[in-house]
């Protein structure tokens, strides 16, 4: 069994300071978002738990799937992708 | 980067490149843009790729360093609980003869690099590193060119291609594709495993160029609807799961455990013993099948791939649809050079086209099947692996109980949590899903 930090640390990114995603309203995630999905189902685990319940955003691993962007119940994400050439970087595909 | 072409094309994939390889074989001024470092870099499928497809682009691929891991030789069909499974396989000596490279597996971060390469050797451009943020239109709204995160990043053209795939903001933005349901793609998580050639040919008993595809259902995707998939590369096994992304969301499941889950399965966890893992990738598939096609072109664009959500799940064919559709949308733009008509009355042609193919067919007659899925899931995902996995265990175990009696344990089991209305309902549903 490997942990989730372990399998991202077998990909190569290329990581862009400025980020690709942002939760537009923190407050939203904290007072009406009860089931907070994206702390399940996004396969990098770039959305956690943070101070106060806020949620915190590690976008350098995120392997660009885009169920964020579709599967927050109050379209709170904003999702972009990474500036050309920066992001995730396949190695076999 | 070139101001202006006669064809831009979004999206160096399958789907990107076929298109521009027959442009660029009638000498059109075609360009590629890829928002990956390379053609490949950010792209991903199970994995299997079609020869009869990839011919009709590329005639002599194998001859001209088409970077093919193996030559499937064999499929195996996997229906598991929990403990173990049932395997159903065919192997075919054809497949390593005189149909050999009809399927195979190919990593795309390497085939989608050389099926680039390809494309720019007959001429196309391919621009990387630049993503496609917006398309440019006219004053009556007619796509005229595309916008990219480039310094003066504008670039004009008489048509464009949308080929940039299942995640497509941009597509979303334009109107021209809603943004997917949850319910409309599955999430899937892949995990590359090494291991040396000689074990992965001895483990699945096959000479070292062929190869083994299996596929499974059942109780590994927690109830969702999904699937997984096992596919034998050079020196390295593909790893596959993925689930309706609108299950993940209701089960509150982590894509990353489920992963893990089945690589503890005892039919598994034998095949990659000793392997070491070397990449983990996420991707959507579409899953809407023909209900979500969306219209295909329009005043100035076409859409193809998994952009135009081409995709049949029950076939796991995809790249194929990608690469045939990217052709047929490169003839329908020839056609609208020649008349020097890019409106969506020219261009209506590659729908005609599409419809005439095997992609739509095959679309429409599976139309139901991903409803048939949604319905039956809780049976076919979650109570038919473990009842199923139950009855053979205990056929198979010889105690000194009498088959009869045996058989009767195992229909009470059932009737414990089907009924029999039930289970017709399913086989009818079932097969009027895929008739």
């Amino acid at each position: 069994m490997t942990s989730i930090e372990d399998k991202l640390f077998l990909n190569r990114f290329r990581v862009d300071a400025t980020p690709h995603l942002k939760v537009l309203d923190p407050q939203v995630c904290v007072r009406e978002c009860r089931e907070q999905p994206c702390l399940n189902f996004c396969p990098a685990r770039v959305y956690t738990i943070g101070e106060n319940g806020k949620i915190n955003v590690a976008h350098e691993g995120c392997l660009e799937c885009g169920s964020c962007r579709i599967g927050c119940p109050h379209m709170n994400i904003e999702w972009r992708f990474p500036r050309g050439g920066y992001g995730v970087r396949h190695k076999f595909g | 980067m070139p101001e202006q072409c006669e064809v831009a094309v979004v999206g160096a994939g399958p789907a990107g490149i076929s298109a521009a390889c027959v442009l660029a074989d009638h000498g059109v001024d075609v360009v590629v843009f890829e928002r990956g470092e390379f053609p490949g870099a950010k792209n991903i499928s199970g994995g299997v790729l079609y020869g009869h497809d990839l011919a009709a682009i590329i005639p002599d691929f194998a001859d001209r360093g088409c970077p093919i891991e193996r030559n499937i030789v064999e499929s195996r069909l996997w229906y598991i609980s929990d403990d173990g499974g049932y395997s159903l396989g065919y192997r075919d000596r054809i497949f390593g003869e005189s149909r050999r490279n009809n399927v195979f597996t190919v990593g795309r971060a390497r085939f989608d690099r050389w099926f680039a390469g390809q494309a720019a050797e007959k001429g196309a451009l391919v621009v990387c590193s630049t993503v496609v943020t917006d398309l440019l239109k006219d004053s009556s709204g007619r796509v005229c060119g595309v916008r990219t995160d480039r310094d003066d990043g504008d670039v004009e053209a008489r048509v464009v291609l949308l080929a940039d795939g299942i995640n497509s903001p941009l597509a979303a933005q334009t109107g021209f594709r809603p943004e997917p349901e949850p319910d409309h793609v599955a999430l899937a998580v892949k995990e590359i495993i090494e291991l040396s050639e000689k074990t992965i040919s001895e483990r699945f008993n096959v000479a070292p160029e062929d190869g083994v595809t299996i596929e499974i259902l059942g109780s590994a995707t927690r109830g969702m609807n999904g699937v997984a998939a096992l596919y034998t590369n050079r020196k390295s096994l593909s790893l596959v799961i993925g689930g309706s992304l609108k299950d993940f969301m209701r089960q509150g499941l982590k894509p990353y455990e489920l992963i893990d889950d089945l690589k503890a399965h005892p039919m598994i966890a034998s095949l990659i013993r000793g392997g070491e893992p070397r990449e983990y990738m996420a991707h959507w598939l579409p899953e809407g099948g023909y209900n979500q096609v969306p219209r295909l072109f329009g005043d100035g664009f076409l859409i193809a791939g998994d952009s135009g959500m081409l995709f049949n799940a029950l076939h796991r064919e995809g790249s194929n649809m990608a690469m045939i559709s990217g052709k047929l949308a490169a003839e329908t733009i020839l056609k609208a050079i020649h008349r020097n008509d890019y409106s969506s009355k020219t261009l209506a042609a590659y729908q005609e086209a599409l419809n005439h193919s095997f992609i739509m067919k095959d679309l429409k007659k599976y139309r139901r099947f991903p409803g048939f899925l949604e319905k039956h899931r809780q049976e076919i995902f979650g109570v038919f692996p473990a009842l199923s996995g139950m009855a053979a265990r205990e056929m198979l175990t010889v105690d000194g109980m009498d088959k009869k009696k045996k058989q009767s344990r195992i229909w009470r089991s059932i009737r414990k949590k089907m009924t029999i209305a039930g289970l017709i309902r399913i086989v009818f549903d079932a097969w009027r899903s895929v008739k």
